[in-house]
């Protein structure tokens, strides 16, 4: 957790954004984020985000749940407890089918959705900072963060001519903390650091 | 330049004239509204059927299921119905959120979450049958495997009733992640504009932090996608695996190879019946006629007149192989005990027949399949009619055992059978008043997602992009 400084610029469109996305990576600037109200395609790639490997952790969820079933029945089966049903096998292969299924379904599918809370730090209780209240209705909010070099006013001024309808420069806190949405978080340090 | 194209020949997801703020504004309003007083009428009829089947249940426990009218021949009798049913129901909404997204249904958007919210509510009232069904609820935990000071005595791996525990509580977590993970960023969006405080700190819990970050989206259309992938099969298995309770068992009527596609024709059937009914009344109380249109309606009943034809389809099958099959008990359970409308259940038989396959075929035509007032109709009589045949698979095949000396002449449930289903109904419906009082009864953020191909007012722009080059609408899209 620490302290940065961003300029912020609202977008209320999708197709202005993409070409100031374009503009400003263009121009140097290092955009941290854009919050946007729904998933926009494509974005992830114009950012220059690599491509997410949940997939891979789900596959891996998936065969560590099929081998606890087979592992699990065919111990329980062969080696603990043998019983004679039916005078089926004990390891009758068939027979199991449907529940390693089930148990690979439900381990990749609780897997991947607690890394997927685990990735994005989502959590009851945990609050963040939101740079704009309407990123989550129709605005779509980039967030450039400043280095000692950058130029707000300029920088503003650029985000602008890009066609953002808002800007604003914020101090915000990076990470995530725990806290309520209903008390205004306090930031721990003074806002503006006097330069001696 | 546009993002996306959709042809004009379509017709529009979101009717009227329609943008982001627009959306958010329609959808969330009722969340920050007072409940209105149809609201409350329908949530205290739900809360007093709840009670009495609490009631109904309390008593169960208290005195023993020999409260039914269950007997030695006719061992699973309303409860068991009632469960097949629920967890029929409980098909359609994984079914609209999984299976369509795969097969890139747009319309899919104006109805997954209400859907996948009485997915939920239903398995939930499903699972209560069984559960109680067992007599000694307080030791219901013995259904699942665990290390135990008995032996251990394992639970049996081989028994499709063990199965169907893992089906059902893996289709219930999944279906309920699945649900939840699709609830974030529309519950980010109601915290975000609220003004109470109460409401700031409960959505402010509920939505996890969300952002609405770009890596986040990316992680969390990955994540719909294998959610959509796996629950695919999921949703096929787990009345596949309802199927096998009876299939893999050696009674006339139920020891059949055609069981498992048959009950998931039959579940997805009776799950999209119910969401008409749910969606038909939700859409016109909360005023969402412009995001669950009569495209939406008209594209659900194309769904139960194929589903329905295919149900029929595996009932003459069923009757064919009677026949062919040349087994006299097969023959005695599906002439005599079914066909014939003069034997005891017949009634139910036929009732079933007309429901469930004569009735659907209406929706051919166009004009019916487009009229609300008569598809709740439909809705309602769909829904009868798949009760029953859960009814007639079970209790026809039982009635009449292979000797005579144990027949039962006729099952009839007792008030307390009657008041756990009417008890379930009461959950059911209490569920539903609230996730539609108190959640965004429609995906908002994926209708913004379909808005700029699919909106009404944004199709006639389509026109430019249907003149373009080839070349240069190949480079638009490139980025």
């Amino acid at each position: 957790m620490a302290l940065k400084r961003y300029v912020v610029g609202c977008f209320d469109d999708e197709e202005v954004l993409f070409p100031a996305v374009k503009k400003v990576r263009n121009a140097g600037y290092k955009i941290q984020d854009v919050y946007t109200p729904f998933p926009v395609h494509g974005l992830d790639h114009a950012l220059g985000m690599r491509e997410t490997s949940l997939h891979t952790a789900g596959f891996i969820y998936g065969i560590l749940g099929t081998t606890t079933a087979l592992a699990g029945m065919g111990w329980v089966f062969t080696k603990d407890w043998p019983m004679n049903i039916g005078g089926k096998p004990n390891f009758p292969l068939p027979a199991f089918i449907p529940i390693v299924f089930e148990l690979t379904v439900l381990f990749a599918a609780v897997g991947m959705v607690m890394t997927f809370c685990y990735l994005c730090q989502l959590a009851p209780f945990v609050r963040k900072h939101h740079f704009h209240p309407r990123a989550t209705d129709d605005l779509f909010v980039m967030a450039i963060e400043c280095t000692d070099r950058t130029n707000v006013e300029d920088l503003k001024g650029f985000l602008q001519s890009a066609g953002a309808k808002e800007v604003s420069y914020q101090v915000a806190e990076s990470g995530w903390w725990f806290g309520r949405y209903d008390v205004e978080p306090k930031l721990y340090r003074e806002e503006n650091p006097v330069i001696g | 330049m546009h993002l996306k194209y959709e042809s004009q020949i379509r017709e529009p997801l979101v009717d009227g004239n329609k943008d982001y703020h627009q959306i958010t504004e329609d959808i969330i309003r009722p969340i920050e509204a007072k409940p209105s007083k149809l609201w409350y009428i329908g949530f205290s009829i739900s809360v007093a059927l709840l009670l009495f089947g609490v009631y109904s249940v309390y008593r169960d426990v208290t005195y023993g299921i020999g409260q039914w009218n269950l007997n030695k021949t006719v061992g699973w009798g309303w409860d068991i119905t009632n469960f097949v049913w629920w967890v029929g129901i409980g098909h359609a909404g994984t079914l609209i959120s999984a299976i369509l997204l795969l097969f890139r249904q747009g319309w899919r958007t104006g109805v997954n979450r209400a859907a996948e919210a009485m997915t939920i509510f239903a398995v939930i009232c499903a699972g209560q049958f069984p559960i109680f069904h067992m007599g000694r609820v307080w030791l219901a935990f013995f259904i699942f495997p665990y290390g135990n000071t008995r032996g251990p005595v394992w639970v049996n791996f081989d028994s499709p009733l063990l199965w169907d525990v893992f089906a059902i509580s893996t289709y219930f977590t999944v279906s309920l992640l699945f649900w939840y993970s699709g609830l974030l960023p529309d519950l980010a969006t109601v915290r975000d504009r609220a003004k109470t405080k109460f409401r700031k700190l409960t959505y402010g819990i509920l939505a996890f932090g969300w952002t609405g970050s770009t890596k986040h989206w990316q992680r969390h259309e990955a994540l719909s996608l294998v959610l959509a992938g796996l629950s695919t099969p999921l949703v096929l298995s787990v009345h596949t695996i309802v199927s096998f309770d009876f299939a893999t068992s050696v009674i006339p009527g139920w020891h059949t190879t055609i069981f498992p596609p048959y009950f998931v024709a039959g579940a997805i059937f009776s799950g999209f019946a119910m969401v008409q009914t749910l969606l038909i009344v939700v859409r016109k109380v909360l005023n969402l006629q412009e995001y669950i249109t009569l495209g939406h309606i008209e594209a659900m009943n194309k769904v139960i007149v194929l589903t329905g034809s295919i149900v029929g389809c595996a009932y003459l099958t069923e009757l064919f192989m009677a026949w062919y099959s040349q087994n006299e008990y097969e023959a005695y359970a599906f002439f005599y005990s079914r066909a014939n409308i003069f034997s005891p259940y017949g009634w139910s038989y036929w009732g079933m027949m007309f429901c469930n396959v004569v009735s659907p075929q209406v929706f051919w035509f166009k004009k019916l399949r487009r009229n609300v007032v008569f598809t709740f109709f439909m809705s309602v009589i769909v829904n009868i009619g798949m009760w029953f045949e859960r009814f007639v698979i079970i209790v026809t095949s039982l009635y009449r055992d292979y000797l005579p000396s144990s027949w039962s002449y006729y099952y009839s449930p007792t008030i307390w059978e009657i008041g756990f289903y009417l008890g379930t109904f009461g959950l059911f419906f209490t569920c539903f008043f609230l996730f539609a009082k108190y959640f965004p009864t429609i995906a908002v953020a994926e209708i913004k997602y379909v808005l700029k191909t699919s909106g009404e007012n944004y199709k006639e722009k389509m026109d430019k992009v249907e003149d373009q080059k080839v070349e240069e609408f190949a480079h638009d899209y490139a980025h």
